[in-house]
């Protein structure tokens, strides 16, 4: 399990509620997100049984999936009325899915949005668009750039790494019509798409983005946002509750626009926190009550009543949307947050066909290392020591390398 | 423990460490005895090769495997194919040449600073103890540690000491460089020739101290400059420190991992062979390909430690004589 505050949450509240009523009791791994990304690869490729649950992501999923080693949820869910499935918001149902069956439950999830600074904005006559395009924002950007001593005018990530720099990034690749793999894994990395969509991203980070852009990922732009050095910001929906949190210094002053577009009529992100029972688990029935409890509405509840709304796992289900104590403290984002995830398209996130599920990523096990490769050329382009089509033709040539891999499995097949 | 050893050699008189006259009727005697007093250390040479050897040895096989851990059923032989994909990866190739740039700038840097250092800490002056003490300090601080010492308080661009020393000097309008992002390399090579600085300053204090002053005093006596000395009796005498210095800290140098993690995790072309190694192996997964690359970069150090050290004994001994 990630060290993540929700899930500490969590193992906090499990012994007196769960435990107590169920008789089950749950004993917790919890480490930092790459050491628990690590350890469950590697716990899960070997099918050790070690571990009954598992938090995966969207990500792996379906790629542990179809290597079978996590377990169907299927029959769980049709036995287990009460757990509600149906209100589980359509994409995370789907990005969890493999060919129409379930394999993952999420726990909280997230999309990706512009957060910007209206006082600002307002202040220097420009008003933000409901669903603003790329070149719109870059405008934008342009007019708030020193709107106030030493801001620039938005934030993006520059700092490398598949779940850094290229998560923003392939979002907006994708609604710029670009692609990492055409369905058959053609290769398109160095394509005019893929190529205009980073000219864009680079050109704008460097023209009026933040300081210091190849190093700084999402902590760095929270800052920024946060310490009044930038108008505006590109990232995630998680990000608004500590914007919004009691004591930041620009509660109240934050809008919330759609993830900006291009071709696209949407173009946000997708990610879960979620559940898997693993295959060689012993223990699956009980496994799935303790992830059903922690799914739950009532877990929810329990979580807002004693620890407060603003620390509920959200974005994973419908009905948290419909609460009224919880939007009377999420309001300013909720119904932001609710749509971005909602308009999220995993399976068709830009205009062609794709090999795999995901949309700031390619489902594929090869991506993390493929992304965080391309990243790191891609930063350097940000900081000026590399160009663009220099650094995209260096990624073909990796995406090349596991195309041809793929070739190779299929004709062995 | 192999530093132990090597530096104790270096202390005795290299004429005679070189040559190794000894009486053959001596040898013979010796060679016998030697055994005999090396018996009871056998089990721990073979625990020693057993834990240094055998890894080595399943990492060949592995490099010689198809072997990622997210397709299991793919494992098998592979033949040649890992290190045919290491050399022709675009990421791994600049990698070569990335930890070929920094082992290179960082050792010799360091040797000249370390030099320099040594000979002014070598003269006698108030407070010499403290000062060594102090200038030694840097290597004894965790690599790690030092690392983010770098990225945090000096470089970065925010906050840190060296843009906050420009605007002190020059004024609310001082140049902010984001010293990383523009320069990545040289600001590596900074921070490792700042920790390295003091290894090689401390062989070379010991060589120089280790120095006959009275050949030196004779000399002088007879009219030979400063500069005449230091080229014909000081390098001279401190060769073999230097070459010392120069093999072990381009052996650390070459492993580098944590200042590249930490300061720039691999962006900005700064990814060296260890931490190429560690993406193939960590990110990727790909067990065989990482093999192949761990030891394509142990290969590398020993040609190219061969081939320096060769260098560097063919112009020192002509110097010598």
């Amino acid at each position: 399990m990630v060290n993540n505050p929700q899930m500490v949450d969590l193992q906090s509240l499990t012994a007196e509620h769960f435990t107590a009523e169920t008789g089950i009791s749950v004993n917790f791994t919890v480490l930092p997100e790459n050491d628990v990304r690590d350890k469950i690869s590697q716990e899960f490729t070997s099918q050790a049984g070690q571990y009954d649950v598992a938090t995966l992501s969207n990500f792996e999923i379906p790629i542990y999936a179809r290597a079978g080693w996590v377990a169907p949820l299927d029959q769980f869910i049709d036995e287990d009325a009460e757990f509600d499935y149906d209100d589980i918001l359509e994409p995370m149902r789907t990005s969890l899915s493999v060919d129409d069956v379930a394999y993952g439950i999420p726990f909280y999830g997230e999309s990706s949005f512009l957060m910007y600074r209206q006082d600002v904005l307002e202040a220097e006559g420009v008003t933000m668009p409901d669903q603003p395009t790329w070149p719109e924002v870059a405008q934008i950007a342009a007019e708030v750039d020193g709107a106030e001593p030493g801001m620039s005018g938005i934030c993006l990530r520059g700092q490398p790494g598949w779940g850094q720099l290229m998560a923003p990034l392939t979002t907006v690749v994708n609604t710029y019509g670009g692609t990492w793999f055409e369905e058959d894994m053609t290769p398109e990395v160095n394509a005019p798409e893929f190529s205009e969509a980073v000219n864009f991203y680079v050109d704008l980070v460097r023209e009026h983005g933040q300081n210091g852009a190849p190093a700084s990922g999402f902590v760095e732009c929270l800052n920024n946002l946060q310490q009044g050095n930038s108008a505006m910001w590109y990232d995630a929906t998680s990000a608004a509750g500590s914007l919004e949190a009691p004591g930041s210094p620009v509660q109240g002053k934050i809008g919330y626009a759609p993830a900006p577009v291009m071709e696209t009529d949407s173009s946000g992100w997708l990610y879960a926190w979620s559940w898997s029972i693993q295959n060689a688990s012993e223990k699956q029935q009980n496994a799935w009550e303790f992830v059903s409890w922690a799914s739950s509405k009532e877990y929810e509840e329990l979580v807002g009543e004693e620890l407060g709304w603003s620390r509920v796992p959200a974005g994973k289900r419908s009905s948290t949307y419909d609460n009224e104590e919880y939007l009377a403290e999420a309001g300013p984002f909720a119904e932001a947050t609710r749509q971005a995830i909602e308009s999220a398209d995993p399976e068709n996130p830009g205009v062609q066909p794709r090999p795999a599920i995901g949309v700031q990523f390619v489902g594929i096990p090869e991506f993390p290392d493929l992304g965080t490769q391309v990243s790191q050329d891609i930063s350097a382009a940000i900081a000026g020591r590399m160009s663009v089509e220099e650094a995209l033709d260096r990624g073909q040539r990796v995406a090349e390398d596991i195309s041809e891999r793929y070739e190779e499995r299929a004709a062995q097949q | 423990m192999s530093s132990s050893t090597d530096t104790t050699s270096v202390g005795t008189n290299p004429e005679e460490g070189r040559s190794g006259v000894t009486p053959p009727a001596r040898r013979v005697r010796t060679r016998s005895d030697s055994w005999q007093r090396r018996i009871p250390l056998l089990p721990a040479l073979i625990f020693v090769i057993v834990m240094t050897q055998l890894p080595f040895l399943g990492t060949i096989i592995i490099s010689f495997m198809n072997w990622n851990a997210y397709y299991p059923d793919e494992r098998g032989f592979a033949g040649f194919s890992n290190f045919a994909r290491v050399f022709t990866d675009v990421n791994a190739r600049s990698a070569v040449l990335v930890t070929i740039l920094i082992t290179v700038a960082t050792v010799l840097i360091s040797l000249v600073l370390g030099l320099a250092i040594a000979l002014l800490l070598d003269r006698k002056f108030r407070g010499q103890g403290i000062v060594r003490t102090m200038m030694i300090a840097p290597f004894l601080v965790v690599p790690v540690a030092a690392a983010l010492l770098w990225k945090h308080a000096l470089y970065n661009p925010e906050y840190g000491l060296f843009n906050g020393l420009l605007t002190l000097v020059l004024g609310e309008n001082a140049p902010q460089p984001d010293w990383v992002g523009s320069m990545p390399l040289p600001a590596l090579v900074a921070a490792l020739v700042w920790q390295w600085t003091p290894f090689m300053m401390l062989i070379l204090l010991a060589g120089l101290q280790s120095r006959p002053l009275d050949v030196v005093e004779a000399a002088r006596i007879d009219g030979a400059s400063e500069f005449r000395i230091f080229t014909s009796m000081t390098l001279p005498h401190l060769r073999q420190y230097i070459e010392l210095s120069t093999l072990l800290g381009t052996i650390y140098v070459v492993q580098n991992f944590d200042h590249v993690f930490t300061i720039t995790a691999g962006a900005t072309g700064t990814a060296n062979l260890p931490y190429f190694i560690y993406q193939t192996f960590y990110t990727a997964q790909d067990y065989g390909r990482a093999s192949a690359a761990g030891v394509v970069t142990v290969l590398g150090t020993l040609i190219v430690a061969m081939f320096a050290l060769r260098t560097a004994f063919a112009i020192f001994k002509e110097e010598g004589r």
